[in-house]
């Protein structure tokens, strides 16, 4: 388990003092067929972006809140690691990039037949947000309607 | 943060009718802003899935999160430990 002591002494007490937002009714979408049958997607919150995509703002106050779509066919070397957060090791998952967006053991379900496809393109994020009304505004919104445009059944969501 | 900003994305997600599991690696995080479905791990952060270069791992544990999906008597919100 990740812990608060892992941090330095400044993010932990901003994190102490922090106001969460509390999800509250928590949704809930039950499977409606197998997963053999579901269209699968990720989001990662690892900050990635494409060789050509515009990078993370990382000066905007609270954070960056929009999100950069990922092509299903990318190959996991060619993203770039764009997360501002000093808070975290970035080696393991720049060495393995799996870690954070595990496309290929994504792939490897599909062709197993344990999901029935992988979505054509995943979501990243810069997740170090701490001002998070544009996200649950308009960015995080506008990802589900864009994943909800492509038939997907099934997100999982990995942070850093 | 991240462990929030995931948290949020998710419930969009579930509104617009699309099942997620979020992994997580702050369980007081996920405790106080309640995603639908967490699965909390036991790595630091910026491992959510292990070790690198371990890809055994990780299918083990997108397999446990793959499951929490599949289990019928899970209700919202769910947030299920995972031990290796």
């Amino acid at each position: 388990m990740g812990d608060i002591s892992e941090f330095s002494l400044k993010v932990q007490l901003f994190l102490k003092a922090y106001r969460w937002r509390r999800i509250d009714p928590v949704p809930w979408t039950p499977l409606s067929k197998p997963l053999a049958s579901c269209r699968v997607a990720l989001v990662s919150s690892a900050g990635f972006v494409l060789p050509g995509q515009e990078p993370f703002d990382e000066k905007k106050r609270g954070g960056d809140p929009s999100f950069r779509e990922i092509p299903s066919d990318t190959n996991v070397g060619s993203l770039a690691d764009a997360h501002r957060s000093e808070s975290f090791d970035h080696a393991a998952m720049l060495r393995d990039p799996n870690l954070a967006f595990p496309i290929d053991r994504l792939r490897e379900l599909q062709e197993s037949g344990r999901i029935g496809q992988v979505n054509r393109r995943h979501l990243s994020f810069m997740g170090s947000l701490t001002a998070i009304g544009r996200l649950v505004a308009e960015t995080a919104p506008a990802a589900a309607r864009l994943f909800a445009e492509d038939g997907v059944d099934v997100a999982l969501l990995v942070p850093v | 943060m991240c462990n929030q900003t995931v948290c949020l994305i998710a419930a969009e997600l579930e509104r617009q009718g699309i099942s997620t599991v979020a992994i997580q690696l702050l369980r007081e995080v996920s405790l106080r802003v309640r995603p639908p479905r967490a699965l909390f791990v036991p790595f630091r952060h910026g491992h959510p899935l292990g070790e690198p270069g371990q890809p055994e791992g990780q299918r083990a544990l997108l397999e446990a999160a793959l499951r929490m999906l599949e289990d019928p008597t899970l209700r919202s919100p769910a947030l299920l430990d995972y031990s290796p």
